[in-house]
């Protein structure tokens, strides 16, 4: 076959349409290989809900239970604490919980439906350490304002007693209520509200 | 003819041996005024087969379970005869890897050994140290201790700040809603054999870069310009094998003193190798009161917690991390100046280069220390200085030639540099050890 018979535009077609339905068969191969990094259909349900006793928690106590792998902290306020919540609201980034991290019945001033107990995953928000539980008063790493609160080790996030994140720190949004409810005045469910 | 040499012409008219062998060792012509600054290329590649042999090793009795993990590496220290050997060698080899590494590059940056026409040894350089990273990274989450599981929790963490897809590829790394067993399990098999593959391949792209290109040197002249025209070989350059073997031999004499010393001594290096909270198993729901990566992460650590979340999101510290990385592989066009190497250069690069020096030990410092008020500030200011050292070179280089012009040949080395050598030597590490002190 002589030069002069090699259609150049016949050609370019076939490599390219070669070359496209090959891709598409590598897509295709490559799926289970990608698929297989999500969680397994067991790590997926492992996210069953838990009861908490409370009836021996006292005042000013926090206890934590684990919920899907997470810390969830449990923290009885008192009365000093949830009265000293509103002083810091112009020192946070979102007072009102505008953002969406908790329950519609948690979006108060206290972030619970109890105004004494606070029930929060204590995952910071920005990269996920476990903040420390601060109460004390003004202690000396931070300041005479500080009111008590959530003091996370790894990036310097602050919270305050209503998990309400301040402003000025790396985490961006305030810690996540989880959905729970109480069965009696001392036993709570996590995990779930209906 | 000799019954080795028949051998050798066999093998040779199937396979390119000798040819090879010529091409990259003994035929290999690099410039004659190397220094102390060039035993890093050929240690890290010497530090790379520690780290393969050792942890082929380690993997035969280690268990990548949740459940295991921990209780296999004591196992390994404890009951395994020699293993403690292999494991702290394994460990040692991790940061002395980074030790090497980050002084080959300094070697790049200060002889100008990234501009044209060696940009791709430079890019594959580049893409070795971030892939090298991963490979730290990973590693560091199988003896599954406490620094292991909420570093792995913080980075992957990272990848959930990215906006719209962020929280499901994490979930996605992770294989669970948190640091789990699946995740232990993927990360030991990209540890062991997926990451360690590209890197081997990134290695030999590097060095087929490199030796397609030629080696540079201190005084940053190209030596083929300037052949022999009866042999055709530089007229500065000698063969890589006898004279760089036998010099890179020396230097791995002196490495592998250094490196028993630590192995045998000090593995842990005050909790820097090997970090205190690791020797607790990991503990989901309690972090440790401070957590910091291994020092070899840290200038880049401390840049991700200078930069505060605004708009709503942290992605922005994360984002400067990972520019503080991938700048690095953009010298070569960042850099407008004329000379390559730092002995030709003008007082702007010189001042430049002396800041990003404090910069980045700097910033290596305060990544490892506990964040406050003040050196949350000082973060802030050398991570502006790191990056003005990149994003500034294109102004501060144009032009920034010093009084000494570029020898055509290249020079040998005098007591006077010897002296200016050691003596910045000293200073960086005075300097480092007293803002270590007192920040």
């Amino acid at each position: 076959m002589s030069e002069q018979h090699v259609d150049t535009g016949r050609r370019r077609f076939l490599t390219v349409a070669t070359s496209a339905v090959g891709g598409v068969a590598v897509a295709g191969v490559a799926t289970p290989f990608l698929m297989s990094f999500f969680p397994s259909e067991r790590a997926k349900a492992a996210g069953a809900p838990v009861e908490v006793d409370i009836s021996k928690l006292e005042p000013g106590q926090k206890i934590n239970v684990e919920w899907r792998g997470k810390p969830v902290w449990v923290l009885s306020r008192t009365p000093e604490m949830v009265k000293n919540l509103p002083k810091n609201d112009d020192k946070l980034a979102d007072p009102k919980s505008e953002i969406e991290q908790q329950p519609a019945y948690c979006q108060n001033e206290t972030r619970s439906i109890k105004p004494e107990i606070l029930v929060a995953v204590g995952i910071c928000t920005h990269l996920g350490c476990s903040p420390t539980f601060r109460p004390d008063l003004a202690p000396a790493d931070l300041g005479p304002d500080w009111l008590g609160g959530f003091y996370c080790p790894c990036h310097g996030s602050k919270f305050d007693l209503a998990a309400r994140v301040f402003k000025g720190v790396p985490a961006p949004k305030n810690l996540e209520i989880p959905p729970h409810k109480y069965l009696s005045d001392t036993r709570l469910l996590v995990g779930d509200d209906k | 003819m000799s019954k080795g040499q028949k051998l050798l012409n066999w093998v040779d008219e199937r396979f390119p041996l000798s040819s090879t062998l010529k091409e990259h060792v003994t035929d290999y012509y690099a410039p004659k005024n190397f220094n102390f600054w060039y035993f890093f290329g050929s240690l890290a590649l010497l530090v790379l087969v520690i780290q393969i042999v050792t942890g082929i090793f380690l993997t035969m009795n280690y268990k990548p379970d949740a459940n295991l993990a921990f209780l296999s590496v004591e196992y390994i220290m404890r009951d395994v005869p020699g293993g403690w050997i292999i494991r702290y060698m394994h460990s040692t080899g991790a940061s002395m890897f980074f030790v090497v590494v980050y002084l080959h590059m300094f070697r790049g940056l200060i002889y100008g050994s990234y501009k044209q026409p060696r940009e791709l040894v430079w890019v594959f350089g580049s893409l070795i140290f971030l892939v090298l990273m991963a490979e730290a990274f990973m590693g560091y989450l199988l003896p599954w201790g406490q620094m292991s599981f909420w570093g792995a929790q913080v980075i992957v963490n990272l990848f959930g700040s990215i906006p719209v897809i962020g929280p499901d590829l994490s979930v996605w790394i992770r294989g669970d809603y948190v640091v789990s067993d699946a995740t232990l399990n993927r990360f030991f098999a990209l540890h062991v054999i997926a990451v360690p593959l590209v890197l081997l391949a990134l290695v030999v792209a590097h060095l087929v870069a490199l030796h397609e290109v030629g080696s540079n040197n201190p005084d940053g002249i190209e030596i083929k310009k300037n052949k022999d025209p009866k042999t055709g070989h530089p007229v500065d350059g000698i063969p890589f094998h006898p004279y760089y073997t036998v010099k890179d031999v020396l230097g791995v004499a002196v490495f592998l003193i250094v490196f028993s010393a630590i192995v045998f001594f000090l593995p842990e290096m005050g909790g820097y190798f090997l970090e205190h909270p690791n020797f607790d198993p990991a503990d989901p729901l309690k972090t440790p009161p401070h957590i910091a990566p291994v020092w070899y992460f840290t200038p880049f650590y401390a840049i991700l917690r200078a930069i505060p979340s605004f708009f709503g999101t942290q992605v922005w510290g994360v984002l400067g991390m990972g520019a503080g990385v991938v700048v690095i592989a953009l010298l070569p066009w960042l850099d407008k100046s004329p000379v390559k190497s730092i002995r030709y250069r003008g007082p702007k690069f010189k001042f430049m280069l002396v800041l990003f020096i404090i910069a980045f030990i700097g910033l290596g410092i305060l990544g490892a220390l506990p964040a406050t008020n003040t050196r949350t500030v000082l973060s802030q200011i050398l991570t502006v200085v790191y990056f003005a050292f990149f994003f500034g070179m294109p102004f501060y280089t144009k032009n920034d030639v010093g009084t000494v012009p570029v020898p055509d040949r290249v020079t040998e080395s005098t007591p006077a540099r010897q002296i200016r050598f050691l003596v910045l030597f000293a200073v960086t590490i005075v300097g480092a050890a007293l803002f270590a002190m007192f920040v």
